[in-house]
């Protein structure tokens, strides 16, 4: 009986990941991504082991550079605890870099950006949605796909006014009064995130 | 007979909690697949990049009883060591008290740091920041290698390595002729330097990836733990039945052999008198 029980179990815990398997989890399928001495060393390295598989090996390959200038983005946004966006294809994102925000467009140049706390907006057809997040780091690829990957993020509805004001007055008066440089960066960085997100729901 | 019936109902409960336990944290591994992926989509995968000071990060389990993936993860680690031999000895950071364990046996001297208890609470990214943090201070290093077990299945576990460059490699290979040839073309925007820029992007790719590999290594212990107990519940039933057989045959043996006495003991008085 608990033979059945743990069938089912198992069977019902195999079907709940399938059901968001966006990602290839079969690496037989990509060869893995070593020189054949390689191989040899870890043959003599450890006679009664298989080569160990390779985190490319279970990544979705990326599509070629095209030829012509593609009319879409693709856009990968990924936090720490779920794709926010998987293979989206938009029209725009805005992000914010440190040197400001930043506008991406198909066939945008490649491009290594560092992220500060701001607005991120994705463009699509007529409809604009906003993200607040947190620092991290965008790239644009010469095949016009962009990666955006921060630490948080969250739509602009979540966040309460009156926290963030009371926020902001609380870490710059921490700001104000921190004695050693730790507590100074950690008050510094309180007021950059806070400000950033009352300029973001247009507070004063 | 009672030890092993209360054994049973002990793992069967332990495959039960590792059943729920398991359910948790899949969900969480599986979300957090997608953000290694811009790293490696950026940088490649370079397992075989020429490097002097090698650091092998392995990730193991605080507690016992989950089947063999630790000694898997122990003996990947130290094939990777032997490979990674060049001019100075590679060097252990170990997660994980069962990993601690086996490799103290031969390896001593080469572990720098170990870190236990990460799973006391559930694995959150600020916790594994700390933690690479910690190691980023104190561990010099051209590459780190993380060796962890990759959850496949409820029971296929893979043993994979992932590989982290330092800033330096990457800008070593990023020149005209290395192996990360094609970041030259790739604008920096940000930061005052560009060697600021890769600092902060191998750090947080290797947040990224040992948060995402610690994720699936305790997704293979519970789903190890898992099939450990269930085998352990079966094998415990299995000697039960055994031993009731065992025990019904000797207590029938044993009323036989007094009846037959008795018996015999009547006989022989009737035939006496």
């Amino acid at each position: 009986m608990w033979r059945r029980q743990i069938i089912t179990k198992t069977r019902a815990v195999c079907r709940a990941s399938s059901a968001s398997r966006a990602f290839a989890d079969k690496p037989a399928d990509i060869p893995p991504p070593v020189s054949d001495a390689f191989k040899d060393a870890f043959k003599k390295a450890a006679p009664n082991l298989q080569l160990p598989k390779f985190p490319s090996q279970f990544m979705k390959p990326r599509p070629p550079v095209p030829g012509t200038l593609p009319t879409k983005l693709t856009v990968n946004f990924v936090l720490p605890y779920k794709s926010e966006m998987d293979a989206q294809e938009v029209d725009m994102i805005i992000v914010p870099a440190t040197t400001g925000q930043m506008g991406i467009l198909p066939g945008h140049v490649p491009t290594i950006a560092e992220l500060k706390p701001g607005i991120m907006s994705v463009h699509e057809g007529s409809e604009v949605k906003q993200f607040f997040v947190s620092g991290g780091f965008a790239f644009v690829h010469p095949n016009s796909v962009a990666d955006v990957t921060v630490v948080d993020a969250y739509p602009l509805d979540v966040f309460d006014a009156e926290e963030v004001k009371r926020g902001l007055a609380d870490f710059t008066q921490k700001s104000a009064a921190a004695t050693t440089d730790s507590e100074k960066a950690e008050a510094e960085i309180g007021v950059q995130v806070h400000s950033a997100l009352s300029a973001a729901l247009g507070l004063s | 007979m009672k030890s092993v019936k209360s054994i049973q109902k002990i793992t069967k409960a332990m495959k039960m909690v590792a059943a729920s336990k398991l359910r948790g944290v899949q969900v969480k591994a599986e979300n957090s697949r997608g953000f290694w992926q811009p790293f490696v989509a950026l940088l490649g995968d370079h397992p075989d990049i020429e490097s002097k000071k090698n650091v092998i990060l392995t990730i193991s389990s605080d507690r016992g009883l989950c089947g063999g993936i630790n000694s898997t993860s122990v003996k990947f680690s130290k094939a990777m060591f032997t490979l990674s031999a060049s001019e100075e000895p590679a060097k252990y950071v170990i997660l994980g008290e069962k990993g601690k364990v086996q490799l103290q046996r031969d390896s001593k001297k080469n572990i720098q740091m170990v870190v236990t208890d990460i799973q006391k609470m559930p694995i959150n990214f600020t916790q594994i920041s700390m933690i690479a943090d910690e190691i980023l201070k104190n561990v010099e290093f051209d590459t780190i290698k993380i060796i962890y077990n990759k959850f496949g299945s409820v029971v296929s576990f893979l043993p994979s390595v992932a590989t982290i460059p330092s800033p330096e490699v990457i800008a070593r290979e990023s020149e005209a002729g290395g192996k990360l040839e094609q970041l030259e073309s790739y604008e920096i925007e940000g930061g005052d330097s560009k060697a600021e820029v890769l600092q902060n992007l191998s750090e947080f790719q290797f947040a990224a990836m040992l948060f995402n590999a610690s994720l699936e290594n305790a997704c293979s212990e519970q789903g190890a733990r898992m099939s450990a107990m269930d085998s352990s519940t079966r094998n415990a039933s299995e000697m039960l039945e055994k031993l009731t057989l065992k025990y019904n045959r000797s207590r029938q043996a044993s009323i036989t052999t007094e009846l037959i006495e008795i018996i015999s003991g009547a006989a022989a008085l009737e035939a006496a008198s």
